[in-house]
């Protein structure tokens, strides 16, 4: 509850000042990674560190839902012999990851970006294309809030 | 959630938070109509139940896939099993039964799921990479040839160009082609499959693959079982009288002798791009034949064939991007005055869907043209534009070299034999090679006299300037040359 109520007095006091899109990085191929690239917009806004961790971990959890291994094979094995019928009952490992991605950003905004005024949108919601953060005017120092 | 319930006053402020951050599965919850995103969808397609199911706009075809499988194989099960099942063994009504329930149901998930469609750029952030090209460019964009969009990024140490899509607002992904049947960014966008009445992407083309791999062993397997029903019989009764005995069957075992080399053609012509982690669309265009160049290798290829396929058919099953039974939000389509670049994306939507439907009619007119008009009447402009540029490839070289020669159709053919040696091996199977080649590429041309008008400013400047580039037009060129190739082999 108290978390949800800082997100909103963010929405309701504070109007968007910028937007920042964190674009995807294909060095690797077309697996879903993000560049850790600190952009300069955010420098007054939090550590460098900070960012590139939340970046770094969420390049490790999508690597890990596209991961190729013994696990995921056996995944699309059985769905395949099942003629993928059993995805109507159960999901696939994608989608959990998906679950966690979405919960660790939602963690994310709650305890760092938040209370710095930024918010960070879940890369699914725009396609996993960008990692879009969007800066709210500062309250502190705008005028007059 | 629960603030939700104790304090209704709020929920209006609660929804466009939730909206705005995280969790695609939770949508906010709305007292008005509420419209779900399929219903707002700016790509050409249809729908069913409510969103979960999506196809192309022209699925007639489809349902001629589907009235020839059934009608064959029910004739089969009505007429040859029961005569096999107690002559033979009953296995063979069990085993045809069991192919044609997985042909069906690949058939059915290839062609309702979603194919790998990338959702359109939102109005923010379509401005910012507006905002970005333009500082790119710099200075060089006061003048009214403004350089294409494309950008280059380097994958697995191989350069790869992205371009950029004016119609999705963004640029393409490598791999993703844009769709002009279905107008829509697919990734690892394989073909537009009419048979399938759906794009061949990144998220149905395993089953496409299965579907048509599995078809091929229904296909042998009837006609087989077919063959051996006449043979059982004439040994009881002579040739001539098996034969009597059943006349109608016999103009459709000529036409599933000519559909099995057809399909099993087409599996083993995938099989073989499954193994080479390469889409049709990579392998017509030749972007990573050694033609082009000595160094030139497939950055996506896993290394090994093994790896290749399994990463391909059991692979993890990436999830939909474009959340088609979510709900729209009524504050999030208004593009906001944020800058130059997303006034110009208001005015292009609109201007789609105004010629949406114009386009749907005469698509196919246009796929045909577009084939046809390179190939027929810019041979004298790219011929002038030959010799100052130095980088044109071998291949384009050959290509023009033939050209002079034989002006008209007869080109394709002569090239055939040139171009054909790579699928030499399996002779183009496919009733639908045709297509692929064609919608995509052309595309961006095609679209021109019908963008151009709306956007102000620079949009259509820089279209022209692809228009009138000799390098695209080559490429272009190259491409529909190759695709009246495809379609004179099959």
């Amino acid at each position: 509850m108290a978390e949800t109520h800082s997100l909103q007095d963010i929405r309701q006091q504070a109007a968007i000042a910028a937007k920042v899109f964190i674009q995807r990085d294909y060095t690797n191929g077309t697996v879903c990674q993000f560049q850790t690239k600190f952009p300069s917009e955010l420098e007054t806004r939090i550590d460098k560190q900070q960012f590139e961790e939340t970046v770094r971990t969420l390049n490790n959890l999508y690597a890990e839902a596209e991961k190729l291994g013994g696990q995921s094979y056996l995944e699309g094995c059985l769905a395949c012999l099942t003629a993928y019928t059993i995805f109507l009952c159960m999901e696939t490992h994608y989608e959990k990851v998906l679950k966690k991605i979405a919960k660790y950003i939602q963690e994310q905004n709650d305890k760092i970006y938040a209370p710095r005024g930024l918010l960070l949108t879940d890369p699914i919601e725009r396609g996993l294309r960008v990692v879009e953060i969007t800066i709210f005017e500062d309250r502190s120092t705008g005028s007059g809030r | 959630m629960h603030l939700r319930v104790a304090e209704p006053m709020r929920e209006c402020e609660y929804s466009q938070i939730s909206t705005r951050s995280s969790s695609p599965m939770e949508t906010p919850h709305k007292k008005r109509i509420p419209t779900r995103k399929w219903q707002a969808f700016p790509g050409r397609n249809k729908f069913y139940c409510n969103g979960r199911i999506m196809m192309a706009k022209q699925t007639g075809v489809f349902y001629l896939t589907l009235v020839l499988i059934v009608v064959t194989s029910g004739l089969f099960f009505a007429f040859d099993c029961p005569y096999l099942a107690s002559n033979l063994t009953p296995a063979i009504p069990v085993i045809g039964g069991v192919l044609f329930f997985f042909v069906m149901g690949m058939l059915f998930r290839a062609s309702f799921s979603d194919p790998g469609v990338l959702p359109r750029a939102t109005p923010d952030e379509a401005a910012d990479l507006e905002r970005q090209i333009d500082a790119d460019n710099g200075p060089i964009s006061g003048g009214y040839r403004p350089p294409p969009r494309t950008k280059e990024v380097l994958i697995n140490g191989q350069t790869v160009k992205l371009k950029y899509c004016f119609t999705c607002k963004i640029f393409r992904p490598p791999r993703a082609s844009h769709c002009s049947l279905c107008d829509n960014c697919v990734e690892r966008f394989d073909h537009h499959c009419p048979w399938v009445g759906n794009c061949v992407g990144k998220r149905n083309y395993r089953f496409f693959y299965l579907f048509i791999l599995s078809l091929s062993f229904l296909t042998v397997f009837i006609f087989a079982f077919v063959i051996t029903h006449v043979i059982l019989r004439s040994h009881r009764t002579g040739f001539l009288r098996a034969l009597k005995d059943s006349p109608a069957r016999y103009p459709f075992v000529v036409v599933c002798f000519f559909s099995v080399w057809s399909i099993v053609g087409l599996s083993g012509f995938h099989t073989y791009l499954i193994s080479s982690n390469q889409t049709t669309n990579e392998d017509i265009k030749g972007t990573w034949s050694t033609k082009r160049g000595k160094d030139n290798y497939n950055p996506y290829s896993h290394g090994s064939i093994f790896t290749n396929c399994c990463a391909a058919l059991c692979g993890p099953v990436p999830p939909s991007l474009i959340d088609r039974r979510g709900f729209v939000q009524p504050d999030a389509p208004l593009p906001t005055p944020h800058s130059n670049g997303s006034t110009i994306y208001g005015s292009t939507q609109t201007q789609s869907h105004m010629c949406d439907q114009d386009q749907c009619i005469q698509s196919t007119k246009f796929v045909l043209q577009a084939a046809a008009t390179p190939l027929l009447h810019n041979e004298p402009v790219m011929m002038s534009g030959e010799p100052p540029l130095p980088g044109r490839t071998s291949l384009g070289g050959h290509c023009a070299a033939l050209a002079p020669g034989h002006p008209t159709p007869p080109t394709s053919t002569t090239s055939l034999c040139w171009e054909g040696e790579h699928h030499h091996t399996h002779p183009h199977p496919h009733p639908h090679a045709h297509p692929h080649p064609l919608p995509h590429h052309p595309h961006h041309h095609l679209c021109t006299p019908e963008e151009a008008p709306s956007p102000p400013g620079m949009l259509p400047c820089s279209q022209a300037t692809q228009l009138y580039d000799p390098a695209s037009l080559d490429s272009l060129h190259e491409d529909s040359v190759r695709g009246l190739v495809k379609l004179s082999s099959v």
